[in-house]
């Protein structure tokens, strides 16, 4: 491995506004090649983060390198990124072509060979011979593709993405979703993609970073996001997760069992550190990682066993949920697996619910 | 609705009625009569006869035609820098300032219509006449030795007729500049574009049907525009809406003013097509 700095790096970047700070001390680092994700809820600084790659703000503290360069007073117009803006921003006033040649015209590149760039990158994103097309002829997915075209034609070191696919209707997302990481792969450009949909996140990226209050929660692969959660916020955030609050009964290692406000016993794994007997803790466990049946046999094995009754059942296909009760205790959801087994499932009937230890995860409750 | 045909129908006629007897009364039948009498020559005391001899005049005598051309080319120099200087007063205005300061800046251009235009061009001549206060400045400063006449020739007519129809042309840029995403801007910067390349390819194709609106309207002001130039100007003006003054009012000759009238209303409306063509705009495209 050779010591090739990696595309983008932030170092303690800080935005403060003068009456709040919306990034803070952010750290990270993306290496050439990879589909890299800022996922948070609004507000959460995301924004203000990729403005400042960009070059739209400055930050008030730290600094960015682009492939080991720092950017500090390098004008956005310089910045060897480019950005796909949030509605995409293609100019209604010029042609396909001439949208997708705008950087190429500034860059004095001879037109003939604008010409032939310009057919090139848009026939590698699908849009072969549309160059003469008016920007409001375009469905909202070519739109899309154009606004990337416009980029990747400046052969950019990273690609900055600003929630692009947010206006578009579900079923174009989805497909966009495996369009823009197969255009990611082709082209084997860095992109930097910040979203609050987590699907989109754990979809397309490599890694992910989830953002709150200006800070990093936690960065890693989607996979360790949702299966190992560093903070209670990731473990909210990411995927869905039952939420229980509750006081740690007892513990032997990382294995602690939780008593919760309304009186469930449960045993988790405490994800974030050492815990201590009556610290208070929120649990969280997702509702596909719960195993169901109709049978107490099938909780052999698992470390939390519960009888519940099922008091409602929300059918969405894959996804469909039962809502089930203990009595005297609060509803939660449980994923119904779409096996045909549960098919019969209907509002009043006992069900029996386990998951093992690790698979509900305690974290510090945070203070109120 | 429910309302039957007959009821639909008169609520329209009503609703239009105000707007159709403006045009009809002020409008339309004056001018009707007004094309009528251009076209009547004078033979005798109280004898008349369809002529084109009023036209004839205005090609015949350089001095009507040259007075023309004068007051078309000022207008245009007038449009052209109250274009240039607006600009950038409407862009700042829609773009750069932020919230109250917005309404304010938007208020303050507003604020000289508050005053007549007669007492506005008082002011310009108490600025600018032999005893006014520029002339006083100059001397106080030692710039100049003696009393200077700023008033009385063309520049000062330029300073009024810009002065005048600021408002009109900053009035529709900030509405076609407040309509420009901020994205678009910085998608120019973005891609590696200058402030001038930006300006030029998305902030003024952009801004275009404000542009071409603004200056219609400014252009046609300042061509009927009748105080500023004989205040300012003096009676050395030459603007047209003189000539038509002069013929109406002392000469009494009414077939000839209404012929320099409709030659005015013809000339300036063939004026702005023109513009429009070569700024390859549509009147459609501007006012829809």
């Amino acid at each position: 491995m050779t010591a090739a700095p990696p595309d983008l790096e932030c170092r303690a970047v800080t935005k403060a506004f003068a009456d709040f700070v919306a990034v803070r001390g952010v750290d990270f680092s993306v290496p050439a090649g990879s589909f890299f994700s800022i996922l948070g809820p609004s507000g959460c600084g995301k924004t203000t983060l990729l403005r400042m790659i960009a070059g739209f703000a400055d930050p008030s503290s730290g600094e960015i390198l682009i492939k080991g360069r720092s950017m500090r007073e390098v004008p956005p117009n310089r910045r060897p990124v480019n950005m796909v803006f949030q509605h995409l921003a293609l100019f209604p006033m010029m042609s396909v072509g001439e949208n997708v040649a705008f950087g190429l015209r500034r860059r004095k590149v001879m037109p003939a060979e604008i010409t032939r760039r310009v057919e090139d990158v848009l026939a590698r994103v699908g849009l072969a011979g549309m160059s003469g097309r008016r920007i409001e002829q375009l469905s909202g997915g070519q739109k899309q593709r154009v606004a990337i075209a416009r980029c990747m034609v400046l052969e950019p070191d990273v690609l900055l993405l600003d929630e692009p696919l947010g206006a578009l209707d579900l079923k174009l997302r989805e497909h966009m979703k495996v369009e823009l990481k197969k255009l990611q792969s082709e082209f084997r450009t860095t992109f930097v993609y910040i979203t609050h949909d987590q699907s989109e996140a754990l979809v397309m990226s490599d890694t992910v970073a989830v953002m709150n209050h200006g800070v990093f929660e936690q960065v890693g692969s989607p996979r360790d996001l949702y299966f190992q959660p560093a903070t209670a916020f990731v473990a909210g955030f990411v995927g869905d997760a039952n939420r229980w609050q509750g006081r740690v009964e007892a513990l032997s290692g990382n294995a602690v069992s939780i008593r919760t406000e309304d009186g469930l016993v449960l045993r988790a794994h405490a994800a974030d550190g050492a815990l201590a007997a009556s610290d208070a803790v929120a649990v969280f466990v997702r509702p596909e990682a719960i195993t169901l049946s109709r049978e107490p046999a099938a909780m052999l094995g698992l470390d939390t066993g519960i009888a519940a009754t099922i008091t409602g059942i929300l059918f969405n296909g894959a996804n469909s949920r039962a809502l089930v009760k203990v009595a005297g205790q609060r509803e939660f959801e449980v994923a119904i697996p779409q096996t045909g087994a549960f098919a019969g499932l209907s509002v009043g009937d006992v069900v029996h619910l386990g998951w093992r230890a690790d698979q509900a995860r305690a974290y510090r409750a945070p203070r109120p | 609705m429910t309302a039957s045909p007959a009821i639909r129908r008169i609520t329209l006629a009503l609703l239009l009625a105000p707007l159709m007897l403006w045009l009809g009364l002020l409008v339309v039948i004056p001018h009707i009569d007004m094309l009528l009498l251009s076209f009547t020559e004078k033979t005798g005391v109280r004898q008349y006869q369809p002529g084109l001899a009023n036209y004839r005049t205005f090609f015949v005598e350089p001095v009507y035609w040259t007075i023309f051309l004068r007051t078309a080319l000022m207008s245009i120099l007038a449009t052209l820098l109250t274009l240039v200087i607006g600009f950038p007063v409407a862009y700042f205005i829609a773009k750069l300032a932020r919230g109250r300061s917005k309404a304010f800046l938007f208020l303050l251009c507003l604020v000289p219509f508050w005053v007549s235009e007669l007492v506005r061009t008082f002011g310009w001549m108490i600025l600018l006449r032999e005893t006014g206060l520029v002339s006083g400045a100059l001397q106080a400063l030692g710039l100049v030795s003696g009393p200077v006449e700023l008033l009385y020739n063309d520049a000062a007519i330029m300073v009024g007729l810009v002065y005048t129809s600021m408002l009109f042309m900053v009035v529709p840029l900030i509405t076609a500049l407040d309509s420009l995403d901020d994205s678009f801007i910085e998608a120019g910067y973005d891609l590696g574009g200058s402030g001038w390349s930006i300006l030029r390819e998305i902030v003024i194709p952009h801004a275009m049907p404000g542009i071409v609106s603004g200056s219609i309207v400014v252009f046609m002001l300042s061509l009927g525009n009748y105080l500023t130039p004989v205040l300012l100007g003096g009676k050395d003006s030459l603007w047209f809406t003189g000539a038509i003054y002069t013929q109406f009012i002392t000469r009494f000759n009414w077939e000839q003013g209404a012929a320099f009238g409709m030659l005015l209303l013809v000339l300036s409306s063939l004026i702005v097509w023109l513009g429009l063509k070569l700024s390859g705009q549509t009147l459609s495209r501007t006012v829809g």
